[in-house]
Order: C-alpha cells, then structure tokens, then sequence
C-alpha cells in the first residue's frame, strides 16, 4: 500500500506539472503539434459520434473543426478524445486535452472553482425528461415513485435532486456512466424515466427503434447553457476559441455562408463588419495570433446555422427547432459582440 | 589459577562508519532513508505549489456542504441536502455490505468447489474443474457487467407485472423479480418482536455452548449427554416469547382509519374498497415501520379485488413511511397519507380528533404475532416497501463470489493436498468414515494452509467492489470518489480520502482475519 501512496503521488503531482506546462502557450502547442485536441462526448448522434467510417460527425465536433481550421488551416487537424461526464474535467485540467466541447454546462462553481472558462454558449438547452408512451404520464409532476435513469457526474443529477425535491415527490435514481448506457438501461425498462439535456433526449430518442413510442415531457427543469470551454491562466487561447465560436454566430448574422465565404474574402466589400471578419480589412487576425483569414478557414465548414441545420435540425432525425438557439434579430438568445 | 583478559576495548571512530562491516550497513540504510524522505518532501512541495500556482488548495471544508445528489441504496438516513461527508458514509457502509455478502458467499462457494473437485466421481471433479478455470480467467469485471446485463434484459420491467395482459406475476404473492431488481419482503418487528429476536440470538449461543460443554463431557469423562438438549435450547424459548407476545399485545384490535370524505362510518373493508373504485380515489398508506398491525392492514387491503394488478381498474396505491405511530398521526391528520391503522381503543378518539373529519372502518385488523412480513407491491411505476435487492448489487455480489470462489476453490484444494495421505490413511485405518475424516483429521491442519491467502482473497473482493460504478452501484468509489469529486472538483482531496478509506478497510479485514490465523495456526512449543 506504501507503494501506491508513492505512485498516487507521483501521477498527482506529474499531472499537475503537466497542467503547470501546458498552460504556458496552449496556441503554440497547438501549433507545433499541427493537431488539436478536442474533448467530445462518447458518442451522441448530432453533437458528437462517429460515423461508419469513423470520421467524427456533429455539431459540438463543428466547433472544434472550425477551431482547427482557424489555427491550423485545416478542419480535419483534430484529434478527438472521447471524455464521459466524469473524466471530462481532469481531461482538460491535465492538458490532455486543449479544449473540451461536450455538452458541458455553464455553472458558477465549474467557471470559478474548477477554474475553467467558458468561451461562450453554442446551445442553450435546458434538462427534460422522456417516458415511454405506454406509461401514460403526461407531466413529470407525476413521476411520483418512478425509476430514473441519470448520467453521472453531471449538473443534470442535482437539478434532478431539487425539482424532485422542490415538488415534494419521491424517486429513485439509477446512476450511468455513458449515454449508450443509459439509452440501453431505459429500453431495457430498467429505468421508467430517462433525463438529461432536452437537446441529448432527442437526440437519443433519434437512435431508437421506434422513436414515435417515446415522449418528452413538457417540464424543462433547468437552464443548461452548453459552451465549449478551456482552462483558466491561457487568455491567449481563450480567445482564439471565443472568438472562433463569435465568427460562427457572426458570420450566420451577417450572411455568411460555407458557399458565399470565398467570395466575399476575395476583397473587401461594402460591410466594414463582414470585411473585418474576413480578413479583407483591419489587422484582427493578427492580435489573434493568427493568419488573417483565420475565419474565412473556420467558416469553410459552414456557419453556425449551417453547422446546426446540418446536425441537428429539424430536418434531420434529432430534429431540434432553433428555439433559443435563433439569432437575436429572430428572437433568440444568440448574441455575438461585434467584431471591431 | 586462570587469568582472564578482557579484548582491549575498542573505541568507537567516525571511519568505522565506512570501513567496519558492523556499522557499514546502517550508514547505508540511514542514507537511504534520508533519500527517500527528500524525495516524498519533494514530491509533496511540487504538488502544494503546482496546486497553488494553479489557485487550488488542499481543503476538506466541502464534506461539510450539502451533498445535492441523491442515492438510491442507503443504509443510514440520507437525503439530497445531506453532507457530502454522510454520502462518503454511505458510500462506505454500501462497499461492506457488498464486500461481506460477496466473501461469505465466495468462502461458501469456493470451499464446496475445492473439496469436490478432489472428490473421486469423475463428473463432479471435472465439473468443479471446469467452474474454477471457467471464471478465474475471465477478468471480474466481465462478469459484472456479463451479470447485470442478463438481468436487465431477461427479467421483465414491473410494467408486465400490471394490465389484464400481465406477463409476469409475483412469485407467492411476496416475491418480485424485475429488471430494477428483486423485492423481497421485509420484517417488521412490532411489539416484542426485537425481545423474540434477541431470545433467539441467545438461545444459539446457549445452543453452541451446550455443544462444547457436551463434548467436553464425553472427552473428560466419557458421559455422553443427549443431543436432542441443544435443539430444545434453541427452539424452545424462542417460540414461547413468541406465544407469549402474540397471545398479549398481539390480541389487540385495530381499526383503519380513512378520511371521511373517501368512506362512510363503520362500512367494511370490502366495501370501501368497491367504492374506491368507483371514486377513482387514490390510496396513500401510512406505514408504521414498528407496527404489524400497519404491515397486516397494507396486506388485506392488497388482497381486494380492487387492488388486483390485473384489473384494469385498480385503485393506485403509494405508501408513505413513518417511524413512529405519532408521527404516522400527524401526518395523517395533516392530508400527507390517507390511510392508517390504529389500535381500536384509540380509533375512536383519532378519528374524531381529525380536524378534516375522519372515519374507522368496521373491519378488524388483529395483528397476531410480534414479527409480521412487510410484502412489496407494484405502486405506480415500481414495487415498493419491503426489501429492494436492486440489480447493481446482485450483479457485483455474484460476480466478485464466483470469481473470487474459483480462487479460493484452488485454496482449498491446495490445503487440502497439502496434508499427507498417511494422515487419511491412519484415520481410516481407525475406522473412520470419509465424512468424518475430511471434518476432523484434514481440514482442521488444512485450515493453516487455507487461512493465509484466504486473507488475501477477501482483501481482493473488497477492493474489486469499486468496480461498482460500471453497473452503478454507489459504493464509497461512486459517492465520494465519483460525484461528490464531480460536482466539487476536489479530485486530489478526495482520492486521498478514498486512499485512506481503502487502507483502514484492508488492514482491518487483515488485522482480524491474522488472529484467527493465528488460534488455527500449528502450535509450537
């Protein structure tokens, strides 16, 4: 046991000697590796899974391709590290990984405590619940006594706590580490209810058999905004993502597309907002540390509604609406300050 | 006449350090030691400054903090806005349940399949041969999550135990086993039931001490006492506390009370049933947890046709749990549950005490015995009240029993080996049966072979239970080394914590488990 003391202590403090390191330049690692690293989830069809060809598909992986993109110049220079909901942290604290775009909530406690920072929202979710059809709930104020399937170490376990506990109702809760799981767990009927962020119940809810067979719920129990997020001390490369992620949501503001972005960074035209973004004017690439069409590269795979209608819009089987997620001038929550 | 002279007296000088053979090996040991100590002083200001350069401190204040998760096996009282420190408790008392359960079945397991893989019926050796090599060399996990799926996927979901096309059913009445996991029932000791528990505890040691006291007997002086002595300890005073009990306190009438506006006065249990149906009222029972008077009235109120799960008409029932009859009164005066039975003295008076207007039922609920069952029963979405043996634990039970058993099957073989056979022969030459010889000549010298790596087996088990999250299970891995590090961040605190918790546990299990080593071990003298 003396032995393992030593060895916990040594990989205690080797971790924290790595986190020591890495923050010191997290652009310039980046850049010498050539490669990002990018912490997604396990897999969860529309934000982030692989596809039969194993290519990483989704719309937490649009992010971080457009952040390849804008640093490296190359969308595919990623390498994706799946994460669960309780290795995610240590993953991003440890330097393993650089940033981490996995449906992780914005919370006081994770920005200041775990000393994290959140670049900013790429979906503003909140937490649902789905049944079976067949068990003829209509309100989770009736989920009195049910059985409920939950992930693990995320924020979604204490808001379930209250909202149980505020309607004075009893449940029992059934603790899984993955969505896979969860998904399996619930069809199996070990858990009647399963819960997690409304965007997550759809997109799992996509993957069954019989989707039709299975309802959501109408309670939204919680403010889930999820944003991708780096460690604290490296402002430099705060940046570089906060802004990656701001371009995305500009670009679809301004009307920027993956089809028109070429043209229109061809030369400057007659938006001074667009041409800075582009590149064609003003120096905001290079106090970025980076090329000056840094976002003409991250917008090649499409702006954020492009990134989104791809993924997970209603036109494909997740089939989330905007919603919340609609540009400010359409009445959502999507805001992007300006670029000057 | 004889002179003795002493060696001259050396005296001691620094190069001896060196040089003297005698001392050469202490200045090493001492060097070394200080290496060492540098290098943990080290070790350990790199990881304080690191912390600090990163803004975190080593704190302990957050186990004060209310924890805001809920679990769903506890042992003690917990609940969501507990501490983090009373989840860690949780966590802990739920890592030795499962390591207890799981060594005294792996013990059991595990000696059947190392004596009967040494026994001469080719079937059964071969058998006991194939489970050793079977599940020793599959990695335990495996079978964790082997164990768990096959329950959750086999067993049906408590939605087929209701409908007029049920496709399950409870076995007996009492017993369910579901893909959330088996519902047992449970005890409830009302009135003496603790006193019947307590004779019976002590009527088995009264049982032991006979058997000692009878072969003493028959070694010292050959007199051999009646067994059937040590049978009349153990039952008789048992069943007359029983009798006792049951024929006093257990005589008394009870009444169930409901609110006046769900029955009227003085109808029959029957009755009121078939109106709850027609009212589509809902039951909440309020159960005592010291009463079988609350457990007996729970199961004739199941037994209505009303309350039938395959009835598609079946009033809804939820209970509510109380730890005292006051309590339970209370609440029920206050709306919180619907349905209580008190002893008929007091009916009357509570009834009319219900500010809302309550009502006794006719029907009598007599109670009978101290111990009474508390039975589960399908509640809106899944069976409640008696005990829940949730699918996680069964799972890494079993799991870390048969694997662990393979191992200490192999133990027990080799004890058992170990012995000569001129010992088995000689005592078959006495006369001995094989019984008799396996039970007084070879494992009692076998045991000193078994007991040593046996130790090491059961540490094994309790430190495998924290592959419990892999069907999750919450043990002290889940709760305070899996959420509470979650939600707080405080990876490095809590680690150690579960560092310390798993070194008390192990030392412990050792430290006792030495001592029995140490009344079986060989006797020198």
């Amino acid at each position: 046991m003396k032995k393992s003391v030593i060895f916990g202590a040594l990989t205690v403090a080797g971790m924290a000697a790595a986190a020591g390191v890495a923050s010191a330049g997290t652009l310039d690692d980046v850049k010498a590796r050539g490669k990002l690293n990018c912490g997604v989830t396990t897999g969860l069809v529309g934000f982030a899974a692989p596809d039969a060809n194993g290519n990483w598909d989704g719309f937490d992986v649009g992010v971080c391709r457009a952040v390849a993109a804008a640093v490296l110049g190359d969308p595919t220079a990623v390498e994706f590290v799946p994460t669960t909901g309780k290795t995610r942290f240590t993953a991003l604290a440890s330097g393993e990984i650089d940033m981490l775009a996995r449906n992780t909530t914005w919370t006081f406690s994770r920005d200041v405590d775990l000393k994290f920072e959140f670049v900013g929202v790429n979906y503003y979710d909140g937490q649902g619940f789905m049944v079976p059809k067949d068990l003829g709930v209509s309100s989770a104020k009736d989920l009195d006594g049910a059985t409920v399937c939950i992930q693990t170490g995320t924020t979604t376990e204490l808001n379930l706590a209250d909202f149980f506990r505020s309607n004075n109702i009893s449940y029992e809760p059934v603790p899984i580490e993955t969505n896979a799981e969860a998904q399996q767990q619930y069809l199996a009927g070990a858990c009647d209810v399963y819960t997690t962020d409304a965007s997550g119940l759809a997109a799992t809810r996509a993957a069954f058999e019989d989707p039709a067979g299975h309802v959501l719920l109408p309670e939204i129990v919680s403010k889930e905004p999820l944003g991708p997020l780096v460690r604290h001390g490296d402002n430099e490369w705060g940046d570089v993502v906060r802004w990656t992620l701001n371009a995305l949501i500009t670009a679809e503001e301004l009307g920027v597309t993956s089809a028109n972005v070429s043209e229109l960074a061809a030369s400057a035209g007659d938006n001074p907002e667009v041409n800075r973004l582009l590149g064609t004017e003003g120096n905001l690439g290079e106090m970025l540390g980076l090329d000056a069409d840094w976002a003409v590269k991250a917008l090649a795979g499409g702006n954020y509604g492009e990134i989104f209608e791809k993924n997970i819009g209603e036109n494909t089987p997740v089939g989330l609406a905007r919603g919340l997620n609609a540009q400010w001038t359409e009445g959502g929550l999507l805001y992007s300050p300006p670029f000057r | 006449m004889t002179t003795m002279t002493d060696p001259p007296q050396e005296s001691f000088r620094l190069s001896m350090l060196l040089n003297d053979t005698r001392y050469r090996s202490y200045t090493f040991q001492f060097i070394a030691l200080i290496v060492l100590v540098a290098l943990f002083a080290y070790l350990g200001s790199n990881l304080v400054q690191n912390l600090r350069a990163a803004g975190l401190n080593i704190s302990y204040e957050f186990l004060g903090e209310p924890a805001g998760y809920d679990i769903n096996q506890r042992l003690i009282e917990y609940e969501s806005q507990s501490s983090h420190w009373r989840a860690a408790i949780v966590g802990i008392l739920n890592t030795l349940l499962v390591a207890f359960l799981a060594c005294v079945t792996a013990t059991i397991l595990g000696v059947a399949a190392g004596v009967l893989r040494l026994s001469k019926n080719w079937l059964v050796s071969k058998l006991m041969a194939i489970y050793v090599e079977a599940f020793r060399n599959v990695p335990v996990l495996i079978w964790i999550i082997i164990i768990f799926t096959v329950m959750t996927a086999v067993l049906p979901s408590p939605r087929a135990f209701r409908g007029e096309d049920a496709t399950s059913s409870m076995l007996l009445d009492s017993l369910a086993f579901t893909s959330q996991g088996v519902f047992v029932p449970g005890l409830v000791f009302g009135t003496g039931g603790l006193l019947v528990v307590l004779t019976l505890l002590a009527s088995i040691a009264g049982m032991v001490f006979y058997g000692k006291y009878r072969t003493k007997k028959l070694y010292d002086e050959g007199k051999e006492l009646p067994g059937w002595v040590g049978w009349a300890i153990l039952i008789v005073p048992t069943i007359l506390v029983y009798q006792a009990f049951s024929l006093t306190a257990g005589q008394v009438e009870n009444r169930i009370i409901v609110p006046s506006e769900i029955a009227a006065a003085d109808v029959s249990l029957e009755q009121f049933g078939e109106r709850l149906v027609t009212d589509k009222t809902n039951i909440n029972y309020c159960v005592v947890t010291d009463s079988t008077a609350s457990a007996l009235g729970k199961k004739m109120l199941l037994g209505l046709p009303a309350m039938e799960l395959t009835n598609p008409d079946a009033v809804k029932m939820k209970s509510t749990r109380f730890f005292s009859m006051d309590d339970a009164k209370t609440a029920f005066a206050a709306g919180s549950c619907n349905m209580l039975v008190v002893p008929a003295s007091e009916a009357a008076n509570f009834a009319s005490s219900v500010e809302t207007g309550a009502v006794a039922l006719a029907t009598n609920v007599k109670d009978n015995a101290p111990i009474a069952f508390d039975t589960p029963y399908l509640a809106n979405f899944r069976f409640t009240d008696g005990i829940t043996v949730r699918g996680s634990l069964i799972a890494l039970w079993f799991a870390l029993a048969i694997y662990t058993g393979a191992f200490i099957a192999e133990n027990v073989r080799a004890g058992i080996q170990a012995i000569s056979k001129g010992q088995t022969e000689a005592a078959a030459s006495l006369g001995l049966r094989p019984g008799r010889i396996m039970n007084l000549v070879v494992l009692p010298q076998a045991l000193r072979v078994i007991i040593p790596p046996l130790i090491s087996q059961y540490l094994n088990i309790t430190k495998n239970s924290s592959l419990a999250i892999a069907v999750g299970y919450m043990d002290i891995t889940g709760t305070l080394g899996g959420i509470t590090l979650n939600q707080t961040g405080r990876a490095i605190e809590c680690v150690l914590l579960l560092m310390l918790f798993y070194l008390v546990i192990s030392l412990s299990i050792s430290g006792v488990m030495n001592i029995y080593n140490n009344a079986v071990k060989l006797k020198e003298r």
